[in-house]
């Protein structure tokens, strides 16, 4: 059994969301790389090599790769797939745009967000908004695989992997990219922060949404939201957290003015500690909330900033 | 340029499963169905095209049951010109729908085929990018805006994980939609009764020479973990309180 786990990165620095495919690929029970697929990404490739348990990191490193197009991307995992049995890739969107398209290429049923391992052929991944737990075994000789990475505790960084330039692959060129505009945040990514902080409809508006951030800013958080505010154009659509979002995991999320949708829930139920304030208390939130404040927004917010804040 | 939608009918949105007590799958027998909300996009997006005079012809395609005919009427109704049912009472998975929907891209030749991102009962987000793949096509998803300039390219604005990313395809390709694309329009009464008489076609998988046997084996479906409600607190004080001393995560 051999896997290979696409790294998941900005061309500067690895995300946490590849520690946790690469703790995933770890529980298939055999040898693990690591591919950087990108263009000046030596810095992602070392970080890459100190992940525990890799054995090896290949770089493909080209102009081709600058923006990981899905296009090229598939293209070249497609040559290495003769080597590895499984290939997996964190579920974020850059997974979820190249996988399924390696997969098409090679014939395989990818299996996608699993949240456990059982064996190298049978997984545990969540269906209709995480109401249902599958267990699937694929029967496909090869394994194309998306992980949930709040599903998994991350490879720590004590490795020492051995680090080796592969070819890049000819850009097929139907895709160009014009530009790409990054929500620019001093905060941490919301998808590896220990707090979260999520605003919702009840929020009101864009101006008031700044109480969230300053919630979020005082316990050192991200900022989440519901797909009401992100609509309603509160706060960008990158803050989306739900089952068709951004899953979370936070140690603390605090929903605020948030009416606990499954759809949102999918996304922040497997917290550690969940706060819910509405000010409506049947509000469903309070259901997973494990501490609950019926209380208006406007109040119960600033009161709380002043409270962490003296 | 032709447009192909792809529609999967899927348990509303609204509703809550029930899994069967044998654990063989979710209990989906006198559900609430209806059209995937992603494809509701789809389908939006692509009779916006036509009315702005962008595209030709909508046709709207789903692989399923004989009951799927009702969210094709549906697709009629909100605008699309034709539609093509492929029926199976297989579960039919990404990779098996991506090879039929390739197998229709063949006959209607279209410009674009538009999917939803992901549908909403099995959460795959996988068959747009496996349509592009099998037929070579350049693929943007989770598209938030699409603007096609008349000269075999389309501009997408894509959702990423830090943002948006801004792409040009060339035609044909695949798009896939994500929530801020449009907002679907209700179909109203009059358009309902219209559909009713624009053209539904049938075929099956096999007459497309797809092969639908799932690769994934279904072991059990279960309830995920239980969360337990928790405490109501009176007061912004006592929350700190507990916060700090009960969960120790201040
Ligand atoms: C295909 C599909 C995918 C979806 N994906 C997602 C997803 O990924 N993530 C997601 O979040 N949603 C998603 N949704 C939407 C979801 O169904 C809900 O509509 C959405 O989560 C509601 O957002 P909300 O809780 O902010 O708004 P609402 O449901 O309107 O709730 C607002 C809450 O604020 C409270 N409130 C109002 N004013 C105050 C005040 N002054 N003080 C305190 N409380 C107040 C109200 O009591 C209410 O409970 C999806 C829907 C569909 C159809
Ligand atoms: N049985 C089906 N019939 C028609 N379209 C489908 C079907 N299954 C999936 N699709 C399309 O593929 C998209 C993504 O589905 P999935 O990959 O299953 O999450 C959906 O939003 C539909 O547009």
């Amino acid at each position: 059994m051999r896997a290979l786990v696409l790294a998941e990165h900005d061309n500067r620095s690895l995300k946490p969301a590849t520690h946790a495919a690469v703790a995933a690929a770890k529980q298939l029970g055999g040898e693990v790389d690591v591919v950087v697929i990108g263009h000046r990404a030596d810095a992602v490739a070392q970080q890459a090599a100190k992940l525990d348990g890799v054995a090896k990191v290949l770089v493909a490193d080209d102009p081709v790769f600058h923006e990981l197009l899905a296009e090229p991307a598939a293209d070249l995992l497609v040559g290495l797939a003769s080597g590895y049995d499984a290939l997996l890739a964190p579920a974020t969107a850059t997974g979820k745009n190249v996988m399924p398209r390696l997969a098409a290429l090679i014939d395989v049923q990818q299996v996608s967000e699993i949240v456990a391992v059982i064996d190298a052929e049978t997984f545990v991944r969540p269906i209709y908004a995480g109401n249902a737990l599958a267990t699937v075994k694929s029967t496909d000789a090869k394994k194309v695989i998306t992980v949930r990475a709040t599903a998994f505790a991350p490879a720590a960084e004590t490795g020492a992997a051995a680090i080796e330039p592969i070819a890049a692959v000819a850009d097929p060129g139907a895709s160009r990219f014009l530009e790409r505009r990054v929500t620019e945040s001093v905060r941490p990514e919301l998808t590896a922060a220990r707090v979260v902080v999520a605003g919702g409809r009840g929020i009101g508006s864009d101006g008031a949404f700044a109480l969230v951030s300053q919630l979020a800013d005082i316990l050192g958080g991200a900022v989440g939201a519901s797909r009401a505010a992100v609509d309603a154009g509160f706060i960008p659509n990158d803050a989306q957290v739900g089952q068709t979002g951004k899953i979370v995991a936070p140690d603390l999320y605090i929903a605020v003015g948030i009416s606990g949708a499954i759809q949102h829930l999918a996304g922040m139920k497997d917290s550690k500690v969940i706060v819910a304030i509405n000010k409506d208390s049947e509000a469903p939130i309070f259901q997973v909330a494990d501490y609950g404040l019926v209380a208006d927004v406007f109040e119960a917010v600033p009161a709380l900033i002043e409270r962490l804040s003296a | 340029m032709k447009l192909l939608v792809a529609v999967k009918r899927v348990v509303d949105y609204n509703v809550k499963i029930r899994i069967k007590p044998d654990h063989t799958g979710v209990d989906t027998a006198n559900l609430k169905m209806s059209m995937n909300p992603f494809d509701e996009i789809a389908v939006e997006e692509a009779v916006r095209w036509k009315e702005q005079g962008k595209a030709t012809e909508v046709v709207a395609v789903s692989i399923g049951p004989q009951a799927a005919q009702d969210t094709l009427r549906t697709a009629l109704a909100m605008g699309a010109d034709r539609a093509i049912l492929v029926q199976t009472d297989a579960e039919v998975e990404p990779l098996a729908v991506a090879k039929i929907l390739k197998a229709i891209a063949a006959e209607e030749a279209p410009g674009a085929v538009i999917l939803g991102k992901q549908a909403i009962d099995d959460d795959s987000n996988q068959t747009g990018q496996m349509l592009a793949a099998l037929l070579g096509w350049p693929q943007g998803t989770f598209i938030s805006e699409a603007s096609p300039d008349g000269n075999g390219r389309i501009t997408v604005v894509r959702e990423i994980d830090g943002g948006l990313e801004t792409l040009s395809l060339a035609t044909p390709c695949i798009l896939t939609t994500d929530l801020r694309l449009n907002e679907p329009r209700y179909a109203s009464l009059p358009n309902i009764m219209k559909a009713k008489k624009k053209p539904l076609d049938a075929t099956t998988p096999e007459a497309l020479g797809v092969d639908v046997a799932p690769r994934l084996v279904t072991l059990k479906v279960e309830d995920p973990p239980h969360r337990k409600a928790g405490v109501i607190v009176a007061s912004v004080d006592e929350l700190v309180e507990k916060l700090k001393n009960e969960a120790k995560v201040l």
